[in-house]
């Protein structure tokens, strides 16, 4: 199956990774590539398969209420690219 | 020293012959000295390895040492190191120094290991050649004496070039499609990777969740046996981690193989492989027939389609995994953002490389509306028959064997512009992964002076199993005591 | 034309857990910015979520209280969108398989009619952090203290057909989760917020009209402001042969305003699928026994108790039986006071007004229950009249002291009820002033004798020094004056 440049843009905007019309162009080759071996899945039947999203048939283990965490927001902003005041900046959030 | 294993590392310590700050500083000057030519490592921790080995001394003086107590080894650069750089090959984290450790590196640390340093692997696990690194290829040590520069395989390339050249005796990693048991093949070491859930994935940079298991790589069975007690282990900061009691792996080492029931996947010998391949992989059973072991083909009807489930399920899972570099919280940043959405897409487009960004771009289509179920569901329906697979030959067989790659080390470069035909080399791995299941690969002969793989897969939580019969065969064989020149 | 208005909510509820759904950070709101973002909460490389227990208990208990099924395996799913407060690039949500299933909450309407709304179902979720928009060098602030903070959101079919429906369901709900105790239930921190679905349609057609989604309302007079303001817009748009665009909107409350929030990058795809770092929980019997075994008296069985109880008239009832602390603050003064009904006054009149004047809840408040009801004691056996109790109440609230009878004592409240000791003062009142007492008596129309009573009420009070019963002064006056 092939892949439009459209849809590569799109996709591309989606996952929020600047690309050019050169690497547009590059990825529609790739990306078909992978989508054709990909394709290979669609001559199984899986009519009454349930799909599998873990290997294992284990159940959620649930954690008690505890405050565990104490505030270590020094050594985490330590490694940030911008911060001010304790926060995080960012160019301008627009709603 | 260096050719020595953990284990006898581990007896000289106890001896008292020799300390480990002396072990420490005679591996460390190999390190700087010889991996120039393999670029196996992207960061060495030459003073906190000291340090850490004066304390593994200090500990062993005061009667508190275990078996690592003191042995130096290397972790993969996925796990997140509390202090030390943690790239995961990527110039998204090349200054990205985490204020946590992974489980892993921090049961190794209670363990008294010394860590000299971390590995270098394919950019964010992607790969099965290391030619993704943001730090540069990696250079298998097999083949460089005639001159020629091949790949060690990926994405734990780093790790399984390490061990091979003696660099470390041992070295964490982590397989997702086979990125253990690939490089371990092609770097003529033996790897291991467990059952998914076994080892605790907390700390371990994800790529693909349901997938990614952290394993072992070291030069003998037993070494990995040892490596696998410290790291094996229920996490309650891993949802998925398994809490079941782990064994001590090597109290059945010694098991004899009388008995072994051994499966052949009739559809992991075909012409995908070349014949000198198939011969050393064929002469490897022998040995095990010799041991007491008993032969039979199996069939894995639906194995042809893993290859397809994984590059929709893996690129999907870590389309999502990836996002969290976005340039605001750690990590790489572009220069001067002119807004926001510039400042995601120009961070994530220079931050990533071309195949992680591939991936990311997959795994985004694969769950964008109207493609989901054809790919998406469609990829974890097969994944069930695949397991399904696996359980049809578990009840026949106790362990199946195959080779763990098509061939043997391809020379760098060679298949770097063509993506499917690089991830086709994982086409003897992927299953595995797909299924959850433990498998290793063992040095099992070599083709054109490169070494060959044996892949011996075992039924849920059989590591020990695994361990058992790839110790044995090295009790007969020594292709994994053979040194790249 | 007519128009049959359609309304459907969801409803984000904030939990009252200790801790986040996914991690061990505190929840406690107000800290300083991002000291309550950890790890797993920053999404920091490598880091995992390990659901919080108290989160599906509350779940579970709102899903048993407003009658629903409860997911007995319920899964999370990745909604993938990139947003500064959402730091792993997705929120981690339910979708195909959520806790809380199908279910519904009768209503009491002003008209005295029962609506009842159905739940579609109810979910569990994390909350994102904060951008605060003030101007850091023409850069925004992101605090990611609120960000993994766990969250249902419950969702209604579009049951409600008016403004005064939606609120009335809204404050219900409010007061369903404040009285379980898994929610603080202030809006004003954003505890509750309301997203408001709303269409218009032809009266009695059956076809549903294009609605749009007013986001993020968090106050009740907000809602019923912005769903007016909507349903207006709609209508214009609609009459003038124009149609109405599926779209989320963004109401200004302040301005009464409203405008579209669609970017123009990209329609949503939050291309959703099963979170692979976390496995199916499964719900069994004793988890829901539990949960029931935990359930608080809910609003429904509080009001027709108060009604038995404490023979309050229906709105009484309803009123003070729908909010947890206000309803535990009445039973504490009717305790203390003995007169139910008295106090039930007193707390819609006085105590209420005082919260709304100070913006303060009832937890806020600076007197307790057990006071008040010592002054409605002190009200009903006339030791303070209506006008001392109000300073009585003062003193209260301002901390002056916390005493009643000390209050009343100190500040010479006390009211003389000694019926001689009244009628001397009122003899002699009565003596110093013929001219008005002749004029009463010469007065036909009751009306006017009754306003001329009032007349001598002040030379009273002021002979008693302000602490003659007036209800005794009155009846005194009316015998001695003839009628």
């Amino acid at each position: 199956m092939s892949i439009s440049r459209e849809d590569i843009e799109k996709v591309a905007v989606l996952a929020r990774i600047k690309v050019d019309d050169e690497q547009v162009s590059a990825l529609e080759k790739d990306l078909g590539n992978i989508l054709d071996l990909v394709d290979q899945l669609s001559a199984a039947d899986t009519d009454s398969v349930e799909p599998m999203a873990h290997p294992l048939d284990a159940v959620q283990r649930l954690r008690p209420d505890e405050v565990t965490e104490t505030n270590q927001r020094e050594a985490f902003q330590a490694i940030a690219p911008a911060t001010e005041d304790g926060l995080y900046l960012v160019p301008k959030v627009i709603e | 020293m260096h050719n020595k294993s953990v284990a006898e590392l581990s007896r000289e310590l106890e001896s008292g012959k020799i300390s480990s700050v002396e072990l420490t500083q005679q591996f460390l000057d190999r390190l700087k000295q010889e991996d120039g030519k393999y670029n196996s490592f992207i960061t060495i921790t030459e003073e906190r390895a000291l340090a850490d080995a004066k304390t593994a001394d200090e500990m062993r003086a005061a009667g508190k040492a275990t078996a690592w107590t003191g042995v130096p080894f290397a972790h993969k650069d996925i796990f997140c190191t509390n202090g030390v750089r943690t790239t995961c090959g990527s110039k998204m984290l090349e200054n990205f120094v985490p204020p946590y450790d992974a489980t892993v590196t921090e049961r190794f640390r209670q363990a008294g290991a010394v860590c000299l340093g971390k590995t270098n692997m394919d950019e964010f696990a992607m790969g099965s050649s290391n030619e993704s690194s943001h730090f540069g290829a990696v250079t298998n040590p097999w083949g460089l004496a005639s001159g020629e520069k091949r790949v060690p395989g990926g994405s734990s390339g780093g790790s399984a070039a390490a061990v091979a050249a003696r660099l470390v005796p041992a070295a964490t990693a982590t397989d997702t499609g086979g990125s253990i048991r690939q490089p371990a093949a092609l770097c003529g070491v033996t790897g291991l990777k467990p059952t998914y859930g076994r080892v605790s994935r907390y700390g371990m940079i994800a790529f693909a969740s349901s997938l990614d298991q952290g394993g072992t790589m070291a030069r003998t069975a037993e070494d990995n046996a040892l490596m696998l007690n410290v790291m094996a282990g229920f996490d309650p900061k891993d949802s998925t981690s398994i809490d079941r009691e782990v064994p001590d792996y090597t109290a059945t080492l010694n098991e004899p193989l009388k008995g072994l029931k051994i499966g052949l996947p009739k559809e992991y010998f075909t012409d995908q492989l070349s014949p000198a391949m198939e011969e050393q992989v064929r002469n490897a059973v022998k040995e095990y027939e010799k041991l007491g072991a008993t032969v039979k083909e199996v069939s894995l009807p639906n194995a042809k389609l893993a290859i397809a489930a994984y590059y929709v399920i893996a690129p999907a899972e870590a389309s999502a995994n990836l996002s969290r570099f976005d340039g605001v919280r750690y990590g790489y940043r572009c220069e001067d953002p002119k807004d926001l959405m510039d400042m995601y897409t120009r961070t994530r487009a220079e931050g990533f490389g071309t195949e992680v960004k591939r991936r990311i771009l997959v795994g985004t289509y694969a769950l964008s509306h109207g493609y989901y179920d054809a790919y998406y569901l469609k990829a974890q329906k097969v994944r069930r028959l695949i397991q399904q697979d696996f359980a049809n030959a578990f009840k026949e067989v106790d362990v199946l064997m195959s080779p763990t790659s098509p061939s043997p080390a391809f020379i760098q470069g060679e298949k770097t512009n063509d993506p499917v035909t690089m991830y086709l080399e994982d086409i003897f791995t992927i299953a595995i992964n797909l299924a959850g299941l433990p498998a290793m690969s063992v040095p099992a002969g070599f083709v054109d002076g490169l070494p060959v793989g044996l892949q011996i897969i075992g039924d849920y939580f059989a590591e020990a199993r695994l361990l058992n019969a790839a110790h044995q065969f090295q009790q007969v064989t020594d292709w994994h005591q053979r040194e790249p020149k | 034309m007519q128009w049959d208005i359609v309304i459907g909510l969801e409803i984000h509820v904030q939990l009252a857990t200790r801790t986040k759904i996914f991690s061990g950070s505190s929840t406690a709101y107000g800290a300083e910015p991002n000291t309550q973002a950890n790890a797993v909460d920053l999404a920091m490389p490598g880091t995992l979520p390990v659901p919080n227990e108290n989160a599906f208990r509350y779940a579970v208990m709102f899903g048993l209280a407003v009658n629903a099924e409860i997911g007995r395996r319920s899964m999370f799913e990745r909604k993938n969108y990139f947003y500064p407060d959402l730091p792993k690039g997705y929120q981690t949500t339910q979708l195909e398989q959520p806790i809380v299933g199908p279910g519904y909450v009768d209503v009491d309407l002003a008209n005295r009619e029962t609506k009842r709304v159905r739940i579609h179902h109810a979910h569990l979720e994390e909350d994102a952090g904060k951008s605060l928009h003030e101007d850091y060098h023409g850069m925004s602030g992101i605090d990611l203290n609120r960000a993994g903070t766990p969250l249902i959101e419950v969702v209604t079919e579009p049951d409600m057909n008016s403004a005064e429906e939606a609120v009335a369901f809204a404050r219900k709900l409010h007061s369903i989760v404040t009285s379980l105790g898994i929610c603080d239930g202030d809006m004003s921190q954003g505890s509750m917020r309301f997203d408001v679905n709303i269409s218009l349609k032809p009266k009695g057609s059956d076809e549903l009209g294009t609605r749009t989604e007013t986001k993020n309302l968090n106050s009740f007079r907000f809602m019923e402001q912005a769903i007016a303001h909507e349903v207006e817009r709609q209508m214009d748009i609609l009459e003038d042969g124009g149609r109405i665009i599926q779209e989320t909107r963004l109401y200004n409350g302040d301005r009464d305003e409203s405008r579209s929030m669609r970017t123009k990058e990209e329609a949503n795809d939050y291309r959703y699928f099963p979170c692979p770092d976390l496995l199916p929980v499964v719900i069994d019997d004793d988890f829901i026994e539990d949960a029931r075994s935990r359930l608080p008296e809910l609003p429904d069985a509080r009001k027709a108790r108060f009604k038995e109880q404490y023979g309050l008239n229906d709105y009484d009832a309803g009123l003070l039986s729908g909010d947890a602390k206000l309803a535990a603050f009445f039973e504490e003064a009717a305790a203390h006071g003995k007169d139910a009904k008295l106090a039930a006054n007193w707390i819609q009149g006085e105590f209420s007004a005082r919260l709304k004047a100070e913006e303060k809840s009832v937890a806020e408040s600076p007197i307790t229950g057990a006071q008040l009801g010592d002054l409605v004691v002190r009200i009903a056996d006339n030791t303070v009249s209506s006008a001392g109790a109000k300073k009585v109440f003062e003193a209260l609230w301002t901390g002056e002291n916390d005493n009643v009878d000390a209050i009343i004592d100190a500040k010479g409240l006390k009211q003389v009820s000694d019926t001689g000791a009244l009628e001397a003062m009122v003899d002699e009142v009565l003596a110093g002033m013929p001219d008005q007492v002749a004029q009463y008596q010469n007065e036909e129309d009751p009306k006017k004798r009754k306003k001329m009573l009032g007349g001598f009420m002040g030379p009273l009070m002021k002979a008693s020094k302000g602490q003659g019963n007036p209800k005794l002064f009155n009846e005194i006056l009316v015998k001695k004056l003839g009628g």
